[in-house]
């Protein structure tokens, strides 16, 4: 963190702050039914998701489902991603993506895709795509660890090795998928081991924000002097169960503890303190600003019309097109 | 008794009655399975029997495939069907083709389950019915059960069976509390007359039996006929017999299902009806079924996109009074 200047630190924490309010405020409305369908919260991940869109800035963004945070850190008006997963024609997807699909091509954010590693050849075709247009800042993509078992996985890393494209993996090892641990499904838990044949391949702490960034930052300049793709795998974890239909009772509460005691959010907020790089006024401004605008994003959602019944038929087709069979 | 418990006992006692039974799949083990089908049967046979598998969806079928060849009789559940498209090459080119390409010699003695049709605001990567693609498929058995003693004894039957069975289930149905009719012969391809009726066959299958049944009696009043209801429970192959006894009392059909309309599963339907009993028919038939979007995460739009019971009530209403019923 010493290395890093204040003013980035402020921001870290500011963002992983409102993703964290955010998410709150998410749970409290499904729990009133204003969301539905599946939600899966990052509580517990904001480094990885913050660190990494603030060291990746520029290039191309691909995810899976649990990117709330993702797309905040990214840019994406919380406003518009309440709006979202209320169902709200105001919302990013026009209502009809929901919590799992969140998409803004102007801020090259693609993503959440619902299919598990379904996005990592998306990702590889974008990297082509990057490198014969020239373009220097490539691909990242962000996954889960259950995600590394899939075929499309290991075809993602083969392809990106074999030709040298611009573009970063990297997992968020929460240990589980849904209710399976990592270890009796894959040989070993140390998933930078799947990719360290193919490229540079390391194991970072995922609940420091500070790591998270460094790493990224360096990826990043392994990516844009065309040296090929790069693998980074981020120790983390998620406190809420996979999905608001899961009460996660599959985990320890010891292990539920080691990890809360490595908070991302506490934790950047003790050290900055203990070096005296960042005041508490300014965290606590920093606090009440994410309420705010937190806040603001439920009221807005809330008081956002629903879509029209005329939209079931848009956004199938480029130029509207009708039942073939009336 | 709930429809998922029915599975849950279906599963459970092929399992104890035969050895060579399994159960593989995503979370099925330790954690009891996404939809609770499989609680219980890890404690009771263990990791080897029930087997808790990455998320590789190709490899799952896959290795069924080969543990069949090896002489077990697996059970390989997908969690939802849209993630069965991701082993469609080994459902399609090898499980449904390896006993028409060695003459017979290989039998692939596999039931794979897996839940589809519309829940609750899953958006359109969680909410497909593929039933149509897996029906057109030689080679393939596809059985879709809508009812607790269907979920029991179909599922027992398609476990026994040799061949490749698909085995349809619909998300909403697992919490529901349901009839259980004991049964002496069960044959899993028939069709099953929900209600009887004389002057309009209703056909259907999965969730969309209870949307029927909820339409009926209004539409029953409003044009002054009785309804014949029948769930086809097998969709490969499919009952002809029932369908065409029912269909050259009633003169009358309407097919309702879930799936989008265009291809969807009731497009070969009516087009045998049509094939095979064109002069019995008085009218037209009438396909009630999604319409051809993707599915959307708005609950609004989402129930526009497939049928409810008030808009089979009024398109049936409309039909009738069109053609003079
Ligand atoms: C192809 C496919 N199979 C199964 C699922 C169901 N599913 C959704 S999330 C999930 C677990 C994924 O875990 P992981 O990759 O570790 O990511 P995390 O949820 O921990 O972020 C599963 C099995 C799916 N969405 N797609």
């Amino acid at each position: 963190m010493n290395s890093l200047s204040s003013t980035k630190v402020e921001k870290f924490y500011y963002l992983m702050r409102l993703g964290r309010e955010f998410e709150l405020a998410a749970k409290e409305e499904y729990m009133k039914g204003n969301i539905a369908g599946f939600l899966h919260l990052d509580i517990g991940q904001e480094a990885c998701s913050v660190g990494s869109m603030q060291a990746f800035d520029k290039g191309d963004v691909f995810t899976h489902y649990r990117e709330h945070v993702l797309a905040i850190a990214r840019g994406m008006e919380p406003k518009l991603i309440m709006a979202e997963l209320f169902g709200k024609v105001t919302g990013v997807s026009r209502g009809k993506g929901g919590s799992m699909h969140l998409f803004d091509p102007s801020l090259n954010f693609y993503g959440g895709d619902a299919i598990v590693a379904g996005h990592l050849p998306l990702a590889t075709g974008c990297a082509y795509a990057r490198k014969i247009q020239g373009e220097k800042a490539g691909v990242f993509t962000i996954f889960g660890d259950g995600a590394t078992n899939a075929g499309a996985f290991f075809e993602s890393i083969n392809i990106a090795a074999a030709w040298k494209l611009p573009l970063i993996f990297f997992v968020e090892n929460n240990y589980y998928a849904i209710g399976t641990r990592i270890g009796w499904v894959s040989p070993f838990e140390e998933l930078y081991n799947k990719a360290k044949n193919f490229m540079p391949a390391k194991r970072i702490d995922g609940m420091n924000v500070c790591e998270v960034y460094k790493a990224v930052m360096e990826a990043k300049e392994h990516i844009e002097n065309s040296l090929g793709p790069y693998f980074i795998e981020a120790e983390t974890y998620r406190y809420e169960g996979h999905s608001m239909s899961d009460n996660g009772k599959y985990r320890s509460e010891e292990e539920m503890d080691i990890f809360k005691s490595r908070d991302p959010i506490e934790n950047l907020k003790k050290e900055a303190l203990r070096l005296g790089i960042v005041s508490q006024e300014y965290f606590d401004s920093a606090d009440q600003k994410a309420q705010e605008v937190v806040q603001e994003a439920v009221e807005f959602a809330a008081a956002s019309p629903e879509p029209n019944l005329k939209e079931l038929y848009e956004d199938v087709y480029c130029k509207e097109c009708t039942n073939v069979i009336p | 008794m709930l429809y998922r418990e029915a599975l849950n006992r279906a599963i459970d006692e092929m399992m104890e009655a035969d050895e060579s039974v399994v159960i593989l799949g995503e979370d099925v083990g330790r954690y009891g399975g996404s939809y609770r089908v499989s609680e219980g049967l890890f404690a009771k046979y263990g990791a080897k029997r029930v087997i808790d598998t990455p998320i590789a969806e190709l490899s799952i079928v896959g290795n069924a495939i080969g543990m069949a060849i090896a002489g077990l009789r697996p059970i390989a559940e997908i969690m939802t069907v849209n993630f069965s498209l991701l082993a469609m090459d080994q459902i399609v080119n090898h499980a449904a083709k390896f006993r028409y390409m060695s003459g017979g010699k290989m039998t692939i003695p596999l039931t794979i389950r897996m839940p589809g049709g519309v829940s609750r605001q899953l958006a359109a990567q969680h909410s497909e019915s593929y039933e149509t693609l897996y029906s057109a498929i030689p080679g393939l058995i596809v059985l879709a059960a809508s009812n607790a003693t269907y979920a029991y004894y179909g599922l027992k039957a398609a476990i026994a069976m040799n061949d490749p069975v698909i085995f349809l289930e619909h998300e909403l149905l697992y919490p529901q509390e349901m009839e259980f009719k004991e049964q002496k012969a069960f044959d899993p391809f028939k069709a099953e007359v929900v209600k009887e009726g004389k002057d309009l066959t209703i056909l259907t299958y999965l969730k969309m039996r209870y949307d029927v049944l909820e339409a009926v009696p209004t539409i029953e009043k409003e044009l002054g006929i009785s309804i014949e209801v029948i769930d086809l429970n097998s969709l490969r192959p499919l009952d002809m017999q029932t369908i065409a006894a029912s269909v050259q009392k009633t003169k009358r059909v309407v097919m309702v299902e879930e799936d989008h309309k265009t291809g969807g599963y009731g497009a070969e339907v009516i087009a045998r009806i049509t094939e095979e009993l064109f002069y019995t028919l008085d009218a037209p038939p009438l396909r009630i079924a999604g319409e051809d979007v993707p599915i959307a995460y708005n609950r609004k739009l989402e129930l526009a996109s497939i049928p409810t019971p008030e808009k089979i009530v009024s398109r049936i209403i409309a039909w009738g009074a069109k053609h003079g019923i």
